[in-house]
């Protein structure tokens, strides 16, 4: 390998101090910026939050009044009972929110921001200043996606994935101003992602140290690097149909109006064939910091490395072919839909090899059970699930039944809170101390793990069985049906047990908040972990390394022989005693 | 917690239940051999003094095997699944003797257009209900589905059938009831503020029962 990492002009700002504020707010230094992005997600997710908590209260006692919602205005909830319509913005923007605003930005703005420079032994992104521009667009998208609450008419109402001609319309919806806001908003956002994943490719590609061949990459930054693929090759598709569905309402086109030639379902493909790799885009950073924590946890190599690189990019390609799975009922030529299920069906041989090779990788383990670790096992226990009851989804016949019912909404939840989640809460917890340079309390991030571990569970795992009784998901009233009747007793019990879910989450909140100020100091590598961001400063000075490191070993050579620690840093210059058996090929 | 399915009431009810079924079982499988091996695994390997993890960077052999397994067995429910589905959605599925029904969807109602005493759709003797489909038992029927203004959506849970009504498509959905009663229908797809009270009653009459009301309709509508 050829590459080096070149110092940017910014090591050398490295000696003097630079003003406040572009130290801070427009700050090009990716761990700063990682920072950022992290503080503003996380408010999003509160916000969603607490949608999902009055979506919940109107699911189980419909038409009675939210204890303290009296304090919504009229056009949303006059005297604390939500209206329909507000309801059908909440049940949107609560998706909206938890896919664009928070998990996205979460995995891919975050983490790609904060690890990837620090993991392949780079002093910064490629384009510093791309990348502070890439947070500073996504500010003005959130600002205005807020905005849409409090004009006239209400918030976008047409669920997160905005169908025509209920989006394109608001003769259909009543709402005007809102799903412009929203659309607009989309587009803005886009162009942020597109910077950030410019710059992450181009930086995987360039700016790897000494030694840091691609095969010597945690498998967090494989997945960041194919996820970036994803998102420059996604994201024009759905900020292009945005614009399309935007024109449709300002301008009067009809790309989605049949009323003038259009096509109601041109939308869902073009939603769905950038949704569909969307999610992945959702779960593949999940997945590879799960592996880099697992292993630490375990004190083991990641079993089967190899066929774990080539599952991400697998499944990442698969993901291409797929989109059609989320139309089966739309009204597309049936036997489309025999190819669709079938390319769906395949997803599930990658990410078999990536459940088993995890639980490969605790066998014969010495496992550590930090918080990071509780949370990565979880990840993996809930993402099964979330990809079992996928299965039942992508057989055509069973979906006739368990589409648009509350079976996709457990499904919804066991891959993205389960699964992308679970998986966060493991990577924050894990790269705080380097964040912040101090360690968040152990015990409370274990109550915490502990509480939300189990009120998940309860809250979502029952909705599987609301979906079988057929109660379709995005109603306002159940009680408006007769067979949905004697499901009000386990709706009372989900919302009972998301209340307190989200109540957990307050332990959490508190936890990070106050760690940062009153965390005991953290040391350099508080995990005995390999990875090149443990070998500096926590945290990491500007500029990130003193001197460019050299690479010398795979990320995750764990109790190898010859070594006297349980771990070997991979810039450090010792030897392992024996090569690895077993007819793998892996640089040591 | 439950996992059966409420009962079905048409005649491919049977087959997709079946399907879902023979999911739930090997997913159910699937999922007690990953959770209770990561609880084993938990407790087994935990970390002790003195011990050490085994260095290995895995196993071809065992990854093999967890490759070929789910593979061979979502192609075998790939096959099973398409043989339903061509019997249920297919193109050209619905059975010829079919009694045709046209049904508009609009927000926030569905108009049933019956084809009256001669079985035929567009002659005179057709009529419009609100809200209301009535069929008779043990004969197929076709509806040819169509909405004013959004995508609603045509779900009859008791007869295992849903299909999107688009505006500007006429989508064909056949299905056969096996019981004679009354059946909720209700809209599955988000249609604007209305959606949640988009409901109606599908009536499955006996044969002859059938016969005779609708002789009755067409008669009162004719006056
Ligand atoms: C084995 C893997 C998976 C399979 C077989 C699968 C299959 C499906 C299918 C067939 C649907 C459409 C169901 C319907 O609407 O009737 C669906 C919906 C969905 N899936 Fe998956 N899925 C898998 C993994 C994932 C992952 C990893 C994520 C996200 C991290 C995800 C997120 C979603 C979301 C958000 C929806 C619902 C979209 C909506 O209608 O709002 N899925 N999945
Ligand atoms: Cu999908
Ligand atoms: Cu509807």
């Amino acid at each position: 390998m050829t590459t080096v990492a070149h110092p940017s002009e910014h090591t050398t700002h490295a000696g003097h101090e630079l003003p406040f504020i572009r130290k801070y707010i427009f700050s090009t230094d990716h761990k700063i910026i990682g920072i950022q992005f992290l503080l503003m997600s996380l408010v999003f997710l509160f916000i969603g939050g607490l949608l999902a908590m009055l979506i919940r209260w109107q699911q189980a006692y419909p038409g009675s009044a939210i204890p303290g919602a009296a304090v919504l205005p009229e056009t949303m909830a006059p005297g604390g009972i939500l209206l329909p319509e507000f309801y059908n913005s909440l049940v949107t923007m609560h998706g909206t929110f938890m896919v664009f605003f928070a998990i996205m930005p979460l995995l891919v703005g975050v983490f790609g921001n904060f690890l990837i420079p620090l993991k392949i032994g780079a002093p910064d992104m490629a384009f510093p200043r791309l990348n502070m521009w890439s947070f500073w667009i996504a500010v003005p998208a959130g600002i205005l996606m807020l905005a849409g609450f409090f004009v006239e008419g209400g918030h976008a109402a047409a669920g997160w994935t905005a169908y025509a001609p209920l989006s394109a319309n608001p003769e259909f919806s009543g709402v005007y101003a809102g799903q412009k806001l929203w659309l607009l908003s989309i587009a803005i956002l886009g162009l942020s992602s597109i910077l950030g994943a410019t710059n992450y490719i181009t930086t995987v590609v360039n700016l790897r140290a000494p030694g840091m061949t691609w095969f010597r990459l945690p498998l967090s930054i494989w997945a960041l690097f194919i996820t970036a693929i994803l998102v420059l090759l996604a994201i024009p598709i759905l900020s292009g149909a945005a614009i399309m569905l935007f024109f449709d309402q300002t301008i009067g086109t009809h790309f989605f109006a049949p009323a003038g030639g259009g096509q109601p379902l041109l939308w869902q493909h073009l939603f769905w064939y950038f949704g569909h790799p969307e999610v992945y885009i959702l779960i593949l950073p999940a997945m590879g910091m799960v592996s880099d924590i697992i292993a630490n946890g375990s004190r083991k190599p990641v079993f089967g490395y190899h066929s774990m690189v080539y599952a991400i990019i697998a499944i990442a390609f698969l993901g291409w072919v797929v989109w059609g799975h989320h139309m089966f009922q739309s009204g597309m030529n049936p036997t489309l839909g025999l190819g669709f299920m079938i390319s769906t069906l395949l997803i599930a041989v990658p990410s078999a090899i990536k459940t088993f090779n995890w639980m490969g990788t605790m066998w014969q383990g010495n496992i550590r059970f930090h918080v990071p670790m509780l949370h990565a096992i979880s990840f993996v226990a809930m993402f099964v699930i979330g990809g079992l009851s996928g299965v039942f989804m992508a057989s055509t016949p069973v979906d006739i039944y368990i589409h648009d019912t509350y079976f996709i909404v457990a499904h919804i939840h066991y891959v993205l809170f389960g699964g992308s989640l679970f998986a966060l809460f493991a990577a924050i917890t894990f790269w705080y101390p380097k964040m912040f340079g101090r360690m968040m309390n152990p015990f409370w991030g274990k109550v915490h793990w502990l509480l939300t571990f189990v009120f998940f569970n309860l809250t979502f795992f029952p909705m599987h069985s609301l979906g079988v009784y057929g109660h379709m998901r995005r109603i306002y009233d159940p009680t408006q049906y007769e067979f949905l009747q004697p499901l009000m007793g386990l709706n009372k019990f989900i919302t009972v047990s998301a209340l307190l879910l989200f109540a957990s989450q307050l332990i959490f909140i508190l936890n990070f908040i106050g760690s940062w100020f009153r965390g005991a100091k953290a040391p350099d590598n508080p995990w005995e972990d390999n990875g090149l961001e443990w070998t500096v400063p926590s945290p990491p000075p500007h500029g990130n390394f003193a001197r460019v490191p050299t690479v010398h070993h795979g990320p995750y050579e764990f109790s190898a022989p010859g070594v006297a620690e349980d771990y070997l840093p991979q810039s450090s210059a010792t030897r392992i005693a024996v090569p690895p058996a077993e007819g793998r090929r892996v640089e040591p | 917690m439950q996992w059966i399915l409420p009962d079905g009431a048409s005649t491919f009810a049977g087959d997709i239940d079946f399907l879902y079924y023979v999911i739930l079982v090997i997913t159910g499988i699937a999922f007690l051999v990953v959770e209770v091996g990561l609880v084993w695994f938990a407790i087994k390997y935990r970390a002790r003094p003195g011990r050490r993890a085994t260095y290995t960077h895995g196993s071809l052999r065992a990854e093999l095997v967890w490759t070929a397994i789910p593979a061979v067995t979502v192609v075998v429910l790939g096959l099973m699944s398409g043989g339903v589905w061509n019997h249920v959605k297919g193109r050209h599925s619905a059975p010829a003797e079919a009694l045709p029904y046209r049904v508009l969807a609009k927000q926030f109602e569905w108009h049933v257009t019956h084809p009256g005493p001669d079985g035929q759709l567009d002659t005179p003797d057709d009529f419009t209900i609100r809200n209301q489909l009535h069929m008779p038992v043990d004969r197929a029927v076709v509806v040819h589905l169509t909405a004013e203004d959004v995508i609603h959506s045509f779900f009859v849970p008791a007869f295992r059938v849903k299909q999107d009504a688009v505006p500007g498509m006429e989508i064909p959905v056949w299905f056969e009831a096996t019981k004679a009663g009354r059946y909720e229908l209700a809209c599955a797809e988000l249609c604007g503020l209305g959606h949640y009270r988009m409901g109606a009653e599908v009536m499955v009459h006996a044969a002859d029962e059938f016969g005779s009301w609708t002789a009755a309709q067409a008669a009162a509508r004719t006056q």
